[in-house]
């Protein structure tokens, strides 16, 4: 063996090893992260979490308000983000295909679709917010589904183009209209790809706290008064994480442990769904 | 006759690329109202990225018109005085988003790599399948982590020996001085690094995957090793979609708010102390804007958000630009 191929072999092993060393340490160290969640998280796990409210520093309390709160805003904001999206996604797969509009819509999803939440909490701020003269539960809807809308739009688009043309001609063939191949055929042929998408941007602002800052804000009474602010799981973590008290750090955890498990679900679900669809 | 020429128009144009040619407002009410909805949500998509602009730009007006450009270069922060200025946020931003690179870059082309090449079969899906899912976790999970676990071993293991290290080297002992508390603008950048390496490392194995394998497999008929068919051959092959993964990841930092707010120690000014405390454009958002009393306070804070917007904005359109080959 000369010289110049055993420098190329520890060459290889040198960089595969730090390779390997590399993995082993980020999957080490994000495995430390979810032990200490769900260790903090189990430490503060009781069933009451589920039946009572917030509590006021130094008594027991629970998360009702917050977990119901987190809903109706998600909920809400699901209303809205998915027949905008799945519309939007359906013009660029079908009736915008090869057109600049589309071409420029999709870049402007894609940048959407990256932008920091917390401009989104902004923006609701000022076209919502200040004019109605106070924080509200649509308000944080709003802002959650302008992170939404990108997230629908962009998998529907993917999933319509896996839609084999042919089906679309048979359809126009038998005498379909344009909207109606997309309603009876394209949507019927795409339908789990697209519900994929929605849970992914369930996911996706489940977790979100910046852009609720400023719009939902807080709330440690039980309501569901959308026109009022409102208790919510992230913003809750953010405030009873920061403050001084033992109780109120321990709740935060369990509140962090319960949206981690959520997302990792409606991930997960994804991703089921995903394989199913393809 | 004219029915069925319009329906051999629709069914040749549904083949190819040229669907378009389908005139968008023929045939019945349900036609017309269903393209028009669709043309609405797309038009809707646009609609919000201009109201941001729109929205933050009439928001920022007073600041801006008050402090004008320099309001960009402005050293000052100070909501008691009224003086505000950009650059100790902005010096915040790039300053923990360039730790934050530096680290999760390379450490996530190295999972990537180890995902697509080196990893044995049974282990590419699930590892990959994971990072996937790491990256879905809420920012404000790291935060807390950051806070409550990473700061104090970061204290006590790093900043400590560090500073103790370099107390009498020119330079550096400013550049890592005490004392050691444990938040301040490294500890974000690490933090924010661990949060961006699962999602640059899913993007960049996506990447890696659209490299021909008769490329990769001319390489190693050649008889090169591993790591030569990673850099003589991966990645020239792909270096625009990997840059487009690592500007994704720099616009995530650059705007990432709850993981760093808990750990930045919000304190609005410049040092070339990286463990000094801090404040991002994001955090001071997150901080102030709640309890900004004046309106002149207010609308800084919004110039802020504007200045984000535009920075994230140009940061996000390059990304994009370089990993459209990859998706297309």
């Amino acid at each position: 063996m000369n010289a110049v191929v055993r420098r190329r072999i520890i060459a290889d092993r040198i960089a595969r090893g730090l390779i390997v060393f590399a993995t082993v340490l980020v999957v080490a160290i994000l495995a430390w992260i979810l032990a200490i969640l769900v260790y903090k998280g189990f430490s503060a796990f009781k069933p009451t979490l589920f039946t009572e409210n917030t509590p006021p520093p130094g008594e027991a309390g629970g998360l009702a308000n917050a977990i119901v709160g987190s809903l109706l805003l998600v909920g809400v904001a699901m209303l809205v983000a998915t027949p905008i999206g799945i519309l939007a996604g359906t013009y660029l797969n079908e009736y915008g295909r090869g057109s600049w509009l589309s071409s420029v819509v999709r870049f402007v999803n894609d940048v959407l679709l990256a932008k920091p939440s917390i401009l989104a909490g902004l923006f609701i701020y000022e076209i919502i917010v200040a004019p109605s003269g106070g924080f509200s539960g649509w308000a944080g809807s709003a802002a959650l589904a302008i992170i939404a809308i990108p997230v629908v739009v962009r998998t529907t688009e993917d999933m319509l183009d896996l839609v084999p043309s042919s089906m679309r001609e048979a359809a126009h063939a038998l005498g379909a209209s344009r909207a109606r191949v997309i309603t009876s055929v394209s949507y019927r042929s795409a339908r789990v790809g697209i519900t994929t998408g929605i849970i992914l941007a369930l996911a996706r602002i489940a977790g979100e706290t910046a852009p609720l800052l400023f719009t939902s804000l807080n709330n440690q009474f039980f309501s569901t008064d959308m026109s009022g602010t409102i208790a919510n799981l992230p913003v809750m973590i953010f405030q009873f994480a920061m403050s001084p008290y033992d109780d109120w750090q321990a709740l935060a955890w369990a509140g962090a442990l319960i949206i981690t498990l959520a997302v990792l679900a409606l991930s997960i679900l994804s991703r089921i769904f995903q394989r199913t669809a393809k | 006759m004219a029915l069925v020429d319009r329906q051999r128009v629709a069914t040749s144009s549904a083949a190819g690329d040229s669907r378009r040619s389908v005139r968008f407002f023929n045939g019945s009410a349900f036609e017309r109202a269903f393209a028009g909805l669709c043309l609405a949500a797309a038009l809707f998509v646009l609609l919000i990225l201009g109201g941001f602009f729109v929205s933050l730009t009439i928001g920022a007006w007073p600041a801006l018109a008050k402090f004008g450009p320099a309001f960009v270069w402005t050293t000052t922060w100070n909501p008691v005085t009224g003086v505000f200025g950009a650059l100790p946020a902005i010096a915040g931003t790039l300053i923990t988003s360039a730790i934050a690179i530096v680290i999760a870059v390379p450490l996530a082309f190295a999972i990537a790599i180890f995902i697509t090449q080196l990893a044995p079969e049974w282990l590419r899906q699930p590892l990959g399948v994971a990072i996937e899912l790491l990256a879905a976790i809420p920012s404000i999970i790291y935060g807390m982590w950051g806070l409550f676990v990473f700061a104090p071993v970061f204290r006590t293991f790093v900043q400590a020996p560090i500073i103790a290290l370099f107390d009498n080297v020119p330079v550096l002992s400013s550049i890592f001085s005490g004392p050691a508390i444990g938040i301040g603008m490294a500890t974000a950048g690490v933090v924010l690094a661990i949060m961006i390496l699962p999602f640059i490392a899913a993007v960049m194995r996506d990447v890696i995957a659209t490299v021909p394998k008769r490329l990769k497999e001319s390489g190693y008929a050649i008889g090169a090793t591993d790591w030569e068919v990673a850099r003589a051959i991966i990645i020239p092959n792909c270096a625009g979609g990997l840059t487009g993964a690592v500007f994704l990841g720099l616009g995530r930092a650059l705007g990432e708010t709850m993981a760093v707010t808990f750990i930045i120690g919000n304190a609005n000014r410049i040092t070339a102390n990286i463990f000094a405390p801090s404040n991002t454009i994001a955090s001071t958002i997150a901080n102030e804007f709640q309890e900004a009393y004046t309106d002149m306070h207010s609308s800084a804070l919004i110039a802020l958000g504007l200045l984000l917007f535009v920075i994230t904005f140009i940061v996000l359109a390059l990304a994009r630009l370089m990993l459209k080959r990859i998706s297309s």
